[in-house]
């Protein structure tokens, strides 16, 4: 009966502690959401989405502009950066599968996938913005592409691996070409799980501010021109959080709240994916 | 020895031989294997095999698990030319033209022979697309002409009845036994020469069982068929010729009557008695 008694002393002791950290851990996150609630509702108004950024020390104004900005270099960071990582991930699941290059590919890209963000800041800055000799929303766009190709690909290819080895099977003994089976098949089984894998690539880049600090900068005024430097929701925040002035700090408080939003409802919508990949 | 000998003139108990083909009788050898030997890596699988799959019978592969009956049935459509490290040696004739050589374009090769497998496999969309994907492959058919071939295709496979008012319904929503006769239409649509069954009914139950052994028994006047089964009651009763396999060796190729009436080798009766395997 000692023996287990000890046990259930034990128990509880592993119990507790265990509960004790899932609070601290979640706990942190809740003040985080609290406070990020709390500071931007009274600074959300229509006119965050409706004005530019106020001059230093000005009041009124909105966030039109980086909300623009951030819109147009995801957009294009997704664009230039989803058809190469579907295509390289498709590669390394379908064609070379059992490959060396695959191998070193995939090391390499996990290694990518890791890297800080503002090293791709940095390189795109080297590689783009000092050859163009200016900031731009373009530099932008693909400083944010380099960091979805990653992402894409680890999905794609993970999401190609889980593609049952007798549907591939099935499909060459009817004699389906690869191509054939690649494109009716293996897509559309893994159709969910390679939209899913998208959608966290949004997500991720949504809130990147070291590599847009480092290629398109910001700007102060509405710009929707790829060559001149271009304003981005976590580059203002970063700027406003910074400043002395009240009516900054606030505009940041709702920035930040916008891009959490964002990120909250992609998450959601790639959960649902996820679901609707297990049921089928 | 002597205990053998009295056996062999017995059928053996509680298994009934449905076909007997006359010994004599002129026959066309559809598919060939001559000294065949196959590798996993390093490891040796098939040993020396010779067999023939005659035009318009079926042909069962019987024998313990991992004896190399499968490994057989992938080598005769090349499927396991997926797989890195794994090697065929020999001949694979088929009409007479060896398969094995480089060159074969293995696309059409799989489309002259089908395969259905062990674990039902539709692909992931509608009951007619199903059967529609391979056909469009290599013909280029008129819509009413395809809609007849999937009419077609599945009366064939004993499907039809239960799926024609639901054609565009997902392939994944059948029953396992109507989703491995959908496969079957499939392989069918595509009119190849050769069908290759692994393991058709392992996973189904015995009503399904039943019919695709009776799906067997009618597509063998079209097609030349071999089947890989674990049961032995059921290749005596689909079977023409028995093939049985050990230890990746063929150890006996007969006429099914004679292989469970008769057989030759001592290892072949201790099996179809079950007395191993």
């Amino acid at each position: 009966m000692s023996l287990y008694n000890r046990r259930r002393r034990r128990n509880a002791i592993v119990l507790g502690l265990s509960l004790g950290s899932t609070v601290v851990g979640l706990g942190w996150l809740a003040l985080i959401l609290g406070a990020l609630i709390f500071e931007s509702f009274r600074g959300l108004s229509l006119q965050v989405f409706t004005e530019m950024t106020p001059p230093p020390g000005g009041t009124g104004g909105g966030l039109l502009n980086p909300i623009v900005g951030s819109l147009i270099m995801s957009a294009l960071g997704m664009l230039i950066g989803t058809p190469i990582g579907i295509l390289a991930g498709t590669y390394m699941a379908e064609y070379g599968r059992y490959s060396h290059v695959t191998k070193v590919v995939r090391f390499i890209n996990d290694i990518l996938l890791s890297a800080p963000s503002i090293i791709v800041g940095l390189f795109i800055y080297e590689i783009v913005v000092n050859p163009m000799g200016h900031f731009s929303g373009f530099a932008g766009a693909i400083s944010l592409a380099v960091l979805v190709i990653p992402v894409v690909v680890r999905t794609t290819e993970d999401m190609l691996m889980l593609v049952p080895k007798e549907l591939r099977e099935a499909s060459s003994a009817l004699g389906v070409p690869r191509s054939r089976m690649i494109w009716n098949i293996s897509y559309r089984a893994a159709r969910a799980g390679i939209v899913t894998g998208i959608l966290l690539a949004v997500a991720r880049i949504s809130g990147e501010t070291a590599p847009l600090l480092f290629t398109a900068l910001n700007n102060q005024f509405f710009s929707a021109n790829l060559n001149a430097p271009m304003a981005s929701l976590p580059a203002v925040i970063f700027q406003f959080a910074l400043s002395p002035y009240e009516e900054w700090q606030r505009l940041a408080w709702v920035g930040a709240m916008i891009i959490t939003a964002a990120v909250l409802a992609l998450s959601i919508i790639a959960r649902g994916l996820s679901a609707q990949r297990k049921q089928s | 020895m002597s205990i053998a000998n009295t056996e062999n003139t017995a059928a053996v108990p509680g298994i009934a031989v449905t076909h007997s083909v006359d010994p004599n009788a002129a026959r066309t050898e559809k598919v060939a294997a001559r000294r065949l030997n196959f590798y996993y890596g390093a490891n040796k699988a098939l040993k020396d095999i010779n067999v023939s799959l005659y035009a318009g019978l079926v042909t069962a592969f019987i024998g313990p698990s991992g004896c190399g009956k499968s490994t057989l049935l992938r080598i005769l459509n090349r499927i396991y030319d997926l797989y890195p490290n794994q090697r065929a040696e020999g001949e694979v004739l088929l009409d007479g033209k060896n398969i094995l050589e480089p060159g074969v374009d293995l696309n059409l090769l799989r489309a002259r022979i089908g395969m259905v497998f062990q674990k039902p496999t539709p692909f992931p969309m509608s009951i007619y697309d199903n059967i529609a994907f391979g056909i469009r492959l290599y013909e280029s058919v008129s819509k009413s002409e395809l809609d007849g071939r999937v009419e077609s295709a599945l009366r064939r496979s004993a499907l039809w009845d239960e799926v024609k008012n639901k054609l565009n319904a997902n392939g994944l929503s059948l029953s396992g036994g109507q989703q491995q006769r959908l496969c079957i239409a499939r392989t069918v649509a595509v009119k190849p020469e050769v069908i290759l069954f692994d393991e058709p009914c392992s996973a189904l139950d015995p009503i399904s069982t039943a019919k695709i052994e009776e799906l067997i028994d009618e597509l063998k006047s079209d097609y030349t068929i071999a089947i890989v089964t674990h049961n032995m009651q059921q290749a005596a009763r689909v079977s023409d010729y028995t093939a049985f396999m050990y230890l990746g060796e063929m150890i006996e190729f007969g006429a099914t009557t004679k292989i469970f009436t008769s057989p030759s080798d001592r290892r072949t009766q201790d099996y179809i008695t079950g007395r191993f395997g």
